[in-house]
């Protein structure tokens, strides 16, 4: 242990600590803005590049940064003096020297991590003026727009991308005052291997990497009487709107949410865990035949776009191995605007699907040119969760008081199993209830994997399936997911099944979530919101879904049949690694 | 050279090569007529032609037949660049200067076949009533001087390992493998007092004893040839001239923290020096002096060269390990420092060039020795390259202590033009002008400092009554600012912005609140920025300020550039002395300039972009700025 003075007040911090975590420990607050940290997902922004933190140290002729000052025994440390202030006060009035003074009109506004410092730091006035760097606004990704202009330099997007995720799309460009963060020789980042997965928009402080916003789109369509227009919504995007609407964590509001849809005029309002279900006996099916006649080995979920586009660059070898499902959002489409239209008696040329996602990839990969069945766009609008707060908030809906209404049938109806996708490990654990009683035409008591759950970046377990032990496991993160690939490639591990999402713990931390800003317990309680919904569902196993059976009795047939295969699989596409 | 493969074999090999030394370290030759002569091979006597001089001195000497007698090879830099290509001849100790491929014949026929010395090829000091001077040790240029660092510069063939081995090279090395153990070397290395000479000033045993306290076994010596600094050449310099020095100091340093790696990172923009080093390493390793189990003493360590692209940031030691581990050449925070976690997080020692070159002489002559002179805190010697508007443009060594005074006049030979002397720019773009009335410091690394500036790698540029020091602050801004990397705010924004406020002080825009404002960024920019290029960067612009206040003043209050550079604040006139030729007119790209032709023409300063077109035009040298 490691003993100094904050402020005169002596503290004790473990040897390793920084100055800002003995300040935390004493409950003082040092501001900061580059550094971000969430060892939970192995996420450690320490470049010290901002220089906001500093702090004052006995016998030191400069400044230190708090970030990523190891304490030393002995330690004088002054956090807040005349000197201090101002040199913080001059830093960030310098990055506001070079940046838009359009917060009216930024999608970030009043969730700027700068625009909440220069507040913090009363800065009424920007001290200095000059050239400002004039960087072209990269909008060539369905997903997400790259404004460096409103990049602060903070290179969290860039450690996300290359130490967490080990897509390293993201590098420093350029030197000077015209250093940006890109991809390599300034190509717009849709050429680059970057896969959409959005974790870099997540950790962005400011608005230089921001979704693409649909919002417009979206209330066109519902103002345009010709349109049938349906939503869809993604199992996490519920666990998201507690924290946004700053509910407590055990509230659910599934049915403000569906509440608030009808709201805004949608003429149906349907849930994609009805797709996740549809997903489970496509995908459970497929495993079984992969198991019973020797196919390729282990079978990888394929229910996450950005990690369909990893493999598809880093492991073009083997795009064999994974599931050929879709994912739920587009099974979701291809169903509503075949078997659904032809219910509803709409053309399905004139339907509007729109889904809400906890992501942005989701953008991407609805228009990927495989992802059409029908002939036309499986899914329309992709809105993250982000937007569709921003379209509660628009539309002038007071969502905590809004009374819970149900989903709409056939598609709104979902089993615990299909709530559980949002979070690492989840499909898997959805996955298994079926194919349990599938192989073994047994009823599964337990359907609990608790060993699958949480928000550790690998999981692994083998299970019991009557005798016969199945590997399973289970990643989340892509660096995690390219470390289990790499050990499968090398023969060094064998499983029967891997489940992959791209985002750090699941879709609950997907790049379209409201920004969790570091918090790991806000992740934690999100995962808990759908285990909780899962525990309150009298049905928990996909197959079980009655208008899933209904479904296939109608229209599919059983899985895997020839118009199961045409809506409901797809191809993947060799990809350069660079 | 014949494999060394223990102490004995070395000691053999010096024996035997120890005779090429003596003509060159003033011994009578056996034959009289015997001669070597000497020609610097540096980059700088190079772009004179030195080369083709040297082939035409062998040419000339076989012509007349002296082949046995004489023979003709490179050197290392002499220092005295002003006076290039030189040439000398050995035992007469004659030194020649500005010497000419066509002054070959000359040479030969007169002083090596008729033992005549070409005096009009000697050195003449103006300020010593011209009268030519054969040795070098007369001349004023090099009485002060004292070469530890340089000492095989302009005596030894650095391309070949025997020269340096005649020399008494790698005999430093042996002595630490056969009789010292590693701490003992640190020790000897601490008792020096030798400081680090890239800029830093951190002293170079505590730092190898940082290392050498960190748990190995894989730790790396690193070389930083990554000199920058405008005007700067004193690493390339003993880089080209004795680079097996800096291979020994190396291997020293490996030995002393437990190393067995090393790497130099050099810029590519040195091709000789890389040449030369690359040959130096390849012949140590041929003779056994690097690489696996060397003296068979278990020993082993080689070096590899990294090749830096360019960015002055990389000559920064955590940025320079970024570049060699492949990533973007940007520092990091410190501590940990590299000595506990550098190069692939392993513990790393790097040692700018000139520190190395300093180490073979410490461990062969002792720490005590190396620490008899110098001043109190500062040991040894520096090399320090002259530049500027001084009369001997060069590279000296001199002992630490001596006053920039001594330096810049005696050395240095005084002001150009015999111009008044207005400033010293120590440290390289990093460091501060220090005014005349600090003439008299004595150069060390904590006077340098307490005088606003800083020792940096040793550059010293000197100016004249002619430089305006706003408009010097603003060149010396404008490359830090180029070379930011980028990374953190205060220097990547900071400077740009003291840049342009600078700007608009000497396009007459300056306000007394600029002033304010821009003495308070400097000192943040000082205070908060990350690694030692933004920390420094305000020092031209705060040194300035404090001993040229009254130009700030001059040219935001009066709006007036007093030494006449800033051309936004100076109006053009023609006096009475005008013919009325037109010429001005005729080149004038604004049409500013009217009169009558015979009349006294009047330049429109409302209109006047003061471009000096006219004032170049002028056949009678009416035009006058102010």
């Amino acid at each position: 242990m490691i003993n100094l003075k904050i402020n005169g007040k002596p503290v004790e911090v473990p040897e390793g600590s920084t100055i800002l975590d003995a300040a935390g420990k004493l409950g003082v607050h040092i501001p900061t803005l580059c550094r971000f940290d969430l060892s939970d997902i192995n996420l450690h922004n320490q470049g010290a590049s901002c220089r906001v933190c500093m702090v004052e140290v006995s016998g030191r002729r400069n400044l230190a940064p708090a970030c990523a000052t190891p304490v030393m025994e002995g330690m004088d440390v002054r956090t807040h003096t005349p000197r201090v202030i101002n040199a913080r006060r001059v830093v960030v009035g310098l990055i506001l020297s070079n940046h838009p003074k359009t917060c009216l009109t930024c999608p970030k506004n009043n969730n700027c991590e700068l625009q909440a410092l220069a507040s913090e730091l009363s800065i009424n006035e920007i001290a200095f003026t000059g050239k400002t760097t004039q960087h072209v606004i990269d909008v060539s990704s369905p997903a997400y727009v790259r404004d460096m202009n409103k990049c602060v330099l903070c290179r969290r997007c860039e450690t996300m991308c290359s130490q967490v995720q080990t897509v390293n799309a993201l590098s420093g460009l350029n030197r000077g005052f015209t250093t940006a963060v890109g991809p390599a020789f300034g190509m717009p980042i849709a050429e680059s291997t970057c896969v959409s997965c959005g974790q870099c928009v997540a950790v962005c402080p400011t608005a230089a990497l921001s979704e693409v916003n649909n919002v417009g789109r979206v209330w066109e369509a519902i103002r345009d009487p010709r349109k049938f227009v349906i939503v869809q919504t993604a199992p996490a995007v519920r666990a998201g709107l507690i924290d946004a609407f700053g509910l407590p964590a055990k509230v659910a509001v599934t049915g403000k949410m569906v509440t608030a849809l009808r709201m805004f005029g949608f003429d149906k309002v349907y849930d994609t865990d009805f797709a996740a279900d549809l997903t489970i006996m496509e995908e459970a099916a497929e495993f079984i035949h992969r198991l019973k006649h020797g196919g390729r080995l282990p079978i990888l979920t394929s229910c996450c776009p950005g990690w369909v586009k990893f493999f598809e660059h880093q492991f073009s070898d083997m795009l064999d191995v994974p599931s050929t499902c879709k994912s739920p959002q587009q099974m979701f489409g291809a169903i509503a605007k075949t078997w659904l239209a032809k219910e509803l008696k709409v053309n399905p040329a004139d339907m509007v699907v729109v889904s809400v996602m906890p992501c942005i990839a989701k953008k991407y990969e609805a228009g990927r040119a495989e992802m059409a069945a029908s002939g036309m766009p499986d899914v329309d609008v992709v809105l993250t969760t982000r937007e569709l707060v921003k379209m509660i908030r628009e539309a002038g809906i007071n969502f905590t008081s809004l009374e819970d209404q149900d989903f709409d049938d056939p598609m709104g109806e979902s089993t615990g199993a299909g709530v559980i996708f949002g979070a690492s490990g989840g499909v898997l654990e959805a996955a298994l209830r079926t194919a349990y009683e599938w192989i073994t035409g047994k009823t599964l008591e337990k359907v609990d994997f608790t060993a699958l759950r949480g928000i550790r970046g690998i999981k692994e377990a083998t299970i019991d399936v009557d005798g016969t032990p199945v590997g399973v496991a289970v990643a989340s993160g892509l660096g995690n997911a390219r470390k289990v690939l790499e050990d499968i490639r090398a023969g060094r591990k064998s499983y029967h099944v891997l489940e992959v999402m791209a985002c750090p713990g699941g879709c609950i931390d997907g790049g379209g979530q409201p920004y969790h800003k570091g918090r790991a317990d806000i992740l934690l309680s999100r995962m808990e919101a759908l285990y909780a919904e899962d525990r309150g569902k009298v049905l928990r196993k996909s197959h079980e879904n009655p208008f899933i059976k209904k479904l296939y009795a109608e229209f599919l047939g059983e899985p895997h049949s020839e118009i199961a295969h045409k809506l409901l699989h797809t191809s993947y596409v060799k990809r350069p690694r660079m | 050279m014949q494999r060394i493969a223990d102490f004995r074999d070395l000691e053999k090999a010096h024996a035997r090569l120890a005779a090429r030394m003596s003509l060159r370290t003033g011994a009578k030759p056996e034959k009289a007529g015997t001669r070597e002569v000497l020609v610097c091979g540096g980059t700088g006597c190079q772009s004179s032609r030195s080369l083709l001089l040297l082939e035409k001195l062998k040419e000339e000497i076989k012509a007349a037949g002296l082949e046995d007698l004489v023979s003709a090879h490179i050197t290392g830099c002499f220092g005295f660049c002003e006076k290039g290509p030189i040439v000398k001849v050995f035992p007469d100790d004659v030194f020649y200067v500005e010497v000419g491929v066509e002054d070959a014949a000359e040479i030969v026929a007169s002083h090596l076949k008729d033992d005549t010395v070409v005096t009009r090829l000697l050195f003449r000091d103006p300020a010593r009533g011209d009268v030519p001077v054969s040795s070098h040790h007369e001349m004023d240029f090099y009485k002060k001087q004292m070469r530890v660092a340089l000492v095989n510069c302009g005596l030894i063939n650095p391309e070949e390992i025997e020269e340096y081995v005649a020399a008494g090279g790698y005999q430093a090395l042996a002595l630490c493998l056969e009789k010292k153990k590693s701490g003992e070397v640190v020790a000897e290395v601490k008792a020096s007092g030798l400081r680090g000479r890239g800029g830093g000033g951190f002293p170079t045993g505590a730092k190898w004893e940082v290392a050498a306290a960190q748990p190995g076994p894989v730790k790396y010596m690193v070389c930083n040839a990554d000199e920058g600094d405008p005007g700067a050449f004193m690493d390339r310099s003993i880089l080209e001239g004795d680079p097996h020095s800096v291979i020994e100091g190396m291997a020293i340093g490996a030995y002393a923290i437990g190393a067995d790696k090393g790497f130099v990172y050099i810029r590519a923009e040195y091709p000789l020096a890389i040449q030369r080093l690359q040959r130096a390493a390849d012949q140590a390793r041929e003779a056994g002096l690097l690489g696996e189990n060397i003296f068979g003493s278990g020993f082993s360590f080689d070096v590899e060269l990294k090749y830096g692209a360019g960015a002055f940031v990389c000559g920064e030691e955590t940025a320079l390990l970024r570049s060699i581990e492949g990533g973007r050449g940007e520092p990091t925070s410190k501590p940990p420092f590299p000595a506990q976690s550098g190069l692939w997080g392993k513990p790393t020692i790097i040692n700018n060039v000139e520190t190395l070159a300093n180490v073979p002489q410490i461990l062969r002559r002792g720490g005590a020795w190396f620490a008899s002179f110098g001043s109190e805190k500062s040991k040894g010697t520096k090399v320090f390259a002259l530049a500027g508007k001084i009369n001997n443009v060069g590279l000296v060594e001199v002992p630490m202590g001596i006053t920039l005074r001594e330096i810049i006049y005696e050395i240095g030979g005084g002001i150009k033009h015999g111009k008044k002397f207005k400033a010293v720019q120590t440290g390289g773009p990093s460091g501060g002008c220090i005014p005349a009335a600090d003439l008299d410091i004595s150069i060390d690394y904590d006077n340098l400092i307490a005088a606003g500036s800083m020792m940096g790698s040793g550059g010293m540029i000197v100016m004249d009554e002619d430089n305006c020091m706003v408009d010097i602050a603003k060149f010396y801004l404008d490359f830090t600012m180029e070379e930011s990397c980028g990374k953190c705010t205060p220097c990547r924004v900071g400077n740009k912005r003291v840049h342009e406020i600078l700007t608009a002080i000497t396009e007459g825009k300056g306000t007394l609140e600029d002033l304010e404002r821009l003495k308070n960024l400097a000192e943040v920019i000082k205070d908060t920025a990350l690694c030692g290029l933004g920390q420094t960067a305000p020092n031209p612009v705060l040194s300035t300020m404090t001993h040229f206040w009254d130009e700030y003043l001059a040219h935001v209050v009066d709006k007036r550039c007093p030494s006449k550079v800033c051309t936004h604040l100076l109006d053009y006139f023609i006096n009475d002395s005008c013919v009325g030729c037109g010429l001005c007119k005729r080149g004038c790209p604004t049409a500013c300039i009217s009169g009558n032709k015979k009349e006294v023409h009047v330049i429109d300063n409302t209109r006047c972009i003061k471009c000096g077109t006219c004032i170049g035009k002028c056949p009678t040298k009416s035009i006058i700025r102010r």
